[in-house]
C-alpha cells in the first residue's frame, strides 16, 4: 500500500513539471510586450522598464526559468502588481472559501448523482429510468452560471430567502455560511450531478448483470444487501475515476459560479486577476489549483486501491 | 429526416450499405432524433440569421429600451434597445462557427497527434507526456489562462478551446488506433508490403472513427458552453459584438426589471448544449455500443 | 420421500419478437439424497430449469407461465420474494458453472463464506468462523484459517469452485444445485469436484442436481438421468439402465457422441442438424428433423413422456422399436 502511494506520487512528478513549465511559457504567449499590454497606453517609458524589470522580462529566458523554479522551491511565485502581495500567499489565503464551497458540492453531487445513478439502475426502463435520466441531461447541458443568475432572480430577488451573493466563513457562524454558500454550491453542482447520475447508473447495470450478483442472490441475501454491498462495493469503482473528475470540474467551475455570487475566493481572484492582466497571479492561480487537482487524483488513485483488491494487491 | 428514411426504406432489395444501416438505425434512435431537431433549430437561427434577423443586433435606439418580450419586439429588447432577438441569432451563428471551428481544428490535430502516438511507438512517450500535462490543467482554467494571455477575442478563444481539448481527443483517436493496429487485417496489410502511411489512412483510421465521431459531439456541446462561460467572464468577443455570455452578462446588471435579457440567451445556450449532448448520446448508442450510457 | 417435485413447468422469456417457451411442461422430482443428473445441448433448457427452481431468473423478461415447484410441499412459485429466500441456502443452495465471475471480486473469501451464515443463522462470530472453517476444509481448501482473509484473484480456478462449494454447503442445503459446476476446469480438476461431490452427498445426506452436457459425468455420479431437448425432458431413466437401453433417439444419439475405449462401438458421431430455433419449433417432436427414424406421424402432436419400462420413460412415439 505504501509502495503503491510512492509509485503514483513518482508518477505525478513529470507532470507537474510540464505543467509548471506550461505555466512559465503561458506569460510569453503574450504578443507583443506583456509588459506594454499590462501599463496601459499612458505608461512612460521609464514606468515600463520598471514593470520589465518586475518581472524578469529583462533578463534571459533561461535566467527567467532559473529565477521560476527556484522560486518555485521557496514556494514563491512572484509578487501580484494588482494586490502588491505575494501570489502564493494571496492564493492560499482564499483556499479555504474554495474549498468549502468546492466540498459543499461535492457533498450534494455524491448524494443526489449516487441515488438517482442507482434508483435508475434499479428501475430501469420505468418512468423513473427515464426520470432520472432526463434529469441527468438537463444536468450535463445547463450553463452553471445562468442556473446561478435564475437562482438569484427567484430565491434572493423574488422570494428573498436568500443573500443575492456574498461569503460567511463556515468558522464564523455556521448558519450565515449555510445562507451564502447553498445556492452556490447547488449551481456548481448540477452539472456533476448529471455526469455522475448517468455513469453510476450505466455502471449499477454492468455489475448488476455480473455473475457473483447471481451468486449472492443464491445465497438468500436479502436484496438491500445484493445492491448496496455487492453490487456498489463493485461499482463503486469506476465511479471513483468519474469523482476525480468531478472534483476537478467543481474546483475549476468554482472560478464562474464566485463571480457570480461575489464570493471572495481564488476563482473570483483568478477572475480578477484576469480582467486586470495580473499575469503574475494567473500563472500563480493556475498553477496552484493545477497542482493542488493533481494531488487529488493521486488521491482518488489512493481510494482505488483501497476499494479494489486487485490493484492492492498488484502493487506489492 | 422523415424523406431519408423513406428512400432508404424503398431500396431494400439491393441490400442496405453499412453507413445507410447506420443511418436508419439513428434515424430510429429517439434520444438522436430529438438532439437533432433541438440542434437542427439553433443551426437553422444560424445559417438563416442575415434573413430572420435583418436588424442589425448592435443597433442603439434608447427610447425602446427594455420592452418585454411581445408583438413588436418578439424577444424583446435590452438597456440600450437593441433587439434581442437579433442579438441572440447572431448570437447563435457566432457560437455555431466558433464551435465548428473547435471541432474542426480538433478533428484534424487531435486525429493527427493520436494516430501518430498510437501507430509509432517512440513518439507515444513523448506526445502523451506532453497530453498528461496539458489535460491534468482544468480545461475551462486552461482556457481562461490562455486567453487572458492572448486577449479577447474571438480567434483567441478559439485557438484557446483548441489547445484545451486537443489533448483530449488525440488520447481517444491514440486508444483506438492502438486496438486497431494489432488487428489482423492490419498485419496482413503490413505483410503484403502497404507503407505506414497508406496503412494508416486506408486501414486505421476508418476503423478508429467511430470515438472520434462521437467524441467530436460532445465536443461541441463542452466549446459551445465554454466559449459562453468566457464571455460572460469578459473573456470572449469584445462587445458589441453579440454573443450569448457577453449578452448575459450585460443583462445581469438588469436581471430584476428585465429577466428576458438573461433567460432568453441561457435557453437558447442550453437548446444547443442539449440538443449536441442527446445527438452524441445517440451516436455512441449506435456507433460504438461498447461506450452505451443507456441501455 | 420426495424433496422436490416439478410439476408441468412451463418458463418463457419476453422478447422483442414476442415470447419464446424456454423450458416447456417439465416434470420430474427428487427424493432426499438423490443425485439427479439433467442432460442436453446447450440451449435444451436445463440451465433454465434449475434457475426457475431456484427463483433466480430475472422477472421481467422470464416468468413461470405455467406449473409448480413443490420443495419441501411448499409451490416455490407461489413464495413471495421474502419467503424464498429463507430457502436459498438452507434449503436449496446452488454452485454455478463460472467460478472465475462467480465470487464477488472485492470480499474475502472468509466474508463471503460467513455472510450466508450471517443471513441465515443465528450464529456467534466465532462459530461463523468455526463453520466457515469447516466448511473450507470439507471442500478441500488447504490451510483453511488462512485462506480467509484471502481475495478470490489470488485463488486458482479448482479452489475458487471448492469456495463456491463452501459457501454453497455453509447452511447444509438438503438440496445443492450444481449448474455444470467442473465444465471451466481441468480435466484432473473435474474429477477431483465430481468426487468432492459425491462424497459430500454421502456424508451431509444432500440431495444433488447436476446440470451437465458430459454423458461421462453423468456416468460416474447420477443415481438417475432426466435428458432434455429444446426445453422438454425426452428421457427419464436410472443411471444405468439409461446408459444399456437408451429408449429416445436422441439420448442414443449423445450416447454415440460419447468417445468409447470398447472396441465393438463405431467411432465419434456428432448428430447431424441443430436444435430448434425456440421461436420456431415444429408441431410436433421437436427432435423429428433431425431424428433417424422419425416418420411422418413424428411431426403431428408433441409425444408424451410416457413408460418404457419401471421408472423409465421416453417421449417418442416410436420408443418401443427404438430400444
Amino acid at each position: 500500500m505504501g509502495r503503491f502511494f510512492l509509485q503514483r506520487l513518482l508518477t505525478a512528478v513529470p507532470i507537474l513539471l510540464m505543467v509548471s513549465l506550461i505555466t512559465f511559457g503561458l506569460i510569453h504567449m503574450v504578443p507583443g510586450d506583456p509588459s506594454a499590454a499590462l501599463g496601459g497606453l499612458s505608461a512612460t517609458p521609464a514606468e515600463l522598464a520598471q514593470l520589465r524589470h518586475d518581472l524578469g522580462l529583462d533578463r534571459s529566458l533561461w535566467v527567467q526559468l532559473w529565477l521560476y523554479y527556484a522560486g518555485l522551491l521557496h514556494g514563491d511565485l512572484g509578487r501580484s502588481i494588482l494586490l502588491g502581495q505575494g501570489v502564493a500567499q494571496a492564493t492560499v489565503q482564499r483556499l479555504p472559501v474554495t474549498l468549502s464551497l468546492s466540498l459543499y458540492a461535492l457533498v450534494i453531487t455524491l448524494l443526489l448523482g449516487l441515488a438517482t445513478g442507482i434508483v435508475g439502475a434499479l428501475r430501469q426502463n420505468t418512468l423513473a429510468d427515464q426520470a432520472v435520466m432526463m434529469f441527468a441531461m438537463f444536468g450535463i447541458s445547463v450553463p452553471s452560471f445562468w442556473l446561478a443568475l435564475l437562482m438569484i432572480i427567484l430565491f434572493a430577488v423574488k422570494l428573498g430567502w436568500l443573500p443575492t451573493g456574498g461569503y460567511v466563513p463556515f468558522t464564523e457562524s455556521p448558519l450565515g455560511w449555510l445562507r451564502t454558500a447553498t445556492m452556490p454550491a447547488i449551481s456548481l453542482a448540477l452539472l456533476q450531478v448529471g455526469l455522475l447520475a448517468r455513469i453510476t447508473r450505466s455502471t449499477m447495470l454492468e455489475t448488476l448483470r455480473q455473475d457473483f450478483i447471481r451468486t449472492a442472490r443464491a445465497k438468500g441475501l436479502p436484496g438491500r444487501m445484493v445492491v448496496g454491498k455487492h453490487a456498489l462495493a463493485n461499482a463503486l469503482i469506476p465511479i471513483t475515476t468519474v469523482v476525480g473528475i468531478v472534483i476537478t470540474l467543481l474546483v475549476s467551475g468554482s472560478v464562474v459560479t464566485e463571480t457570480v455570487f461575489s464570493i471572495p475566493g481564488i476563482g473570483q481572484l483568478l477572475t480578477s486577476a484576469i480582467l486586470n492582466r495580473d499575469y503574475p497571479l494567473v500563472q500563480g492561480g493556475l498553477l496552484i489549483m493545477t497542482a493542488l487537482l493533481v494531488l487529488v487524483n493521486i488521491g482518488i488513485d489512493l481510494c482505488y486501491a483501497l476499494l479494489d483488491p486487485r490493484v492492492r494487491y498488484d502493487a506489492r | 429526416m422523415p424523406g431519408e428514411a423513406a428512400v432508404l426504406d424503398a431500396a431494400p432489395v439491393r441490400g442496405r450499405s453499412p453507413a445507410a444501416e447506420t443511418l436508419g438505425r439513428l434515424l430510429h434512435h429517439r434520444l438522436f432524433v430529438s438532439g437533432l431537431v433541438l440542434f437542427g433549430v439553433i443551426l437553422a437561427a444560424a445559417v438563416l440569421a442575415p434573413v430572420i434577423a435583418p436588424a442589425d443586433p448592435t443597433r442603439i435606439a434608447m427610447r425602446q429600451k427594455f420592452l418585454p418580450p411581445g408583438a413588436g419586439h418578439l424577444f424583446g429588447t435590452d438597456n440600450l434597445g437593441r433587439s434581442l432577438w437579433s442579438r441572440v441569432i447572431w448570437g447563435a451563428q457566432l457560437s455555431v462557427l466558433m464551435g465548428l471551428a473547435v471541432v474542426g481544428l480538433n478533428a484534424v490535430f487531435g486525429t493527427a497527434v493520436g494516430a501518430l502516438a498510437g501507430y509509432y511507438r517512440r513518439l507515444d512517450n513523448v506526445l502523451m507526456r506532453i497530453n498528461d500535462a496539458l489535460m491534468a490543467f482544468p480545461a475551462i482554467l486552461l482556457a481562461i489562462g490562455i486567453t487572458a494571455v492572448l486577449g479577447p477575442s474571438t480567434g483567441d478563444v478559439i485557438l484557446a478551446l483548441a489547445i484545451v481539448y486537443i489533448p483530449r481527443t488525440a488520447r481517444i483517436v491514440r486508444s483506438s488506433v492502438i486496438v486497431v493496429r494489432e488487428m489482423e487485417y492490419v498485419q496482413a496489410a503490413r505483410a503484403c508490403g502497404a507503407g505506414d502511411w497508406r496503412i494508416l489512412r486506408r486501414h486505421i483510421l476508418p476503423n478508429s472513427m467511430a470515438p472520434l465521431i462521437v467524441q467530436l459531439s460532445f465536443l461541441f456541446a463542452y466549446a459551445v458552453l465554454t466559449e459562453a462561460t468566457l464571455s460572460f467572464l469578459g473573456l470572449g468577443a469584445v462587445p458589441p459584438t453579440p454573443t450569448w455570455g457577453n449578452i448575459m452578462a450585460e443583462g445581469r446588471q438588469y436581471m430584476v426589471e428585465a429577466p428576458w435579457i438573461i433567460a432568453i440567451p441561457g435557453v437558447a445556450l442550453m437548446v444547443t448544449v442539449l440538443g449536441l449532448n442527446m445527438l452524441g448520446d445517440g451516436l455512441r448508442d449506435v456507433l460504438d455500443p461498447r461506450l452505451r450510457v443507456q441501455q | 420421500m420426495t424433496l422436490l417435485e416439478v410439476r408441468n413447468v412451463t418458463t418463457a422469456f419476453a422478447t422483442g419478437q414476442g415470447e419464446i417457451r424456454a423450458v416447456e411442461d417439465v416434470s420430474f422430482s427428487l427424493d432426499a439424497g438423490e443425485f439427479l443428473g439433467i442432460v442436453g445441448e446447450s440451449g435444451s433448457g436445463k440451465s433454465v430449469t434449475a434457475l426457475t427452481v431456484m427463483g433466480l431468473l430475472p422477472r421481467p423478461p422470464a416468468r413461470v407461465a405455467a406449473g409448480a415447484v413443490l420443495f419441501a410441499g411448499q409451490d416455490l412459485v407461489a413464495l413471495p420474494e421474502a419467503r424464498l429466500r429463507t430457502v436459498r441456502g438452507p434449503g436449496i443452495a446452488m454452485v454455478f458453472q463460472e467460478p472465475m465471475t462467480s465470487l464477488n471480486p472485492v470480499f474475502t473469501i472468509g466474508e463471503q463464506v460467513i455472510e450466508t451464515l450471517r443471513v441465515h443463522e443465528r450464529l456467534s462470530p466465532r462459530a461463523q468462523r468455526a463453520r466457515a472453517v469447516e466448511m473450507l476444509q470439507k471442500v478441500g481448501i488447504p490451510s483453511p484459517e488462512r485462506r480467509l482473509s484471502d481475495y478470490p484473484h489470488q485463488l486458482s480456478g479448482g479452489q475458487r469452485q471448492r469456495v463456491m462449494l463452501a459457501i454453497a454447503l455453509a447452511c447444509r442445503p438438503r438440496l445443492l444445485i450444481a449448474d455444470e459446476p467442473t465444465t471451466a476446469l481441468d480435466v484432473t480438476i473435474q474429477a477431483q469436484i465430481l468426487d468432492l461431490l459425491m462424497d459430500l452427498r454421502d456424508e451431509l445426506g444432500m440431495a444433488i442436481l447436476m446440470i451437465t452436457h458430459n454423458m461421462g459425468v453423468i456416468a460416474e455420479t447420477a443415481d438417475r438421468v432426466l435428458v432434455m431437448y429444446a426445453g422438454r425432458v425426452v428421457e427419464s431413466a436410472p443411471v444405468d439402465r439409461l446408459f444399456e437401453r437408451p429408449a429416445h433417439p436422441y439420448t442414443r444419439g449423445l450416447l454415440d457422441c460419447v468417445p468409447s475405449l470398447a472396441a465393438d462401438r463405431p467411432r465419434l458421431v456428432a448428430i447431424p442438424g441443430l436444435q430448434p430455433d425456440p421461436a420456431h419449433r415444429p408441431p410436433g417432436c421437436p427432435y423429428a428433423p433431425r431424428c433417424p427414424i422419425a416418420i411422418a406421424e413424428c411431426s403431428r402432436a408433441v409425444p408424451p413422456l410416457d413408460p418404457v419400462a419401471p421408472g423409465h420413460a421416453a417421449a417418442c412415439i416410436r420408443a418401443d422399436r427404438a430400444a
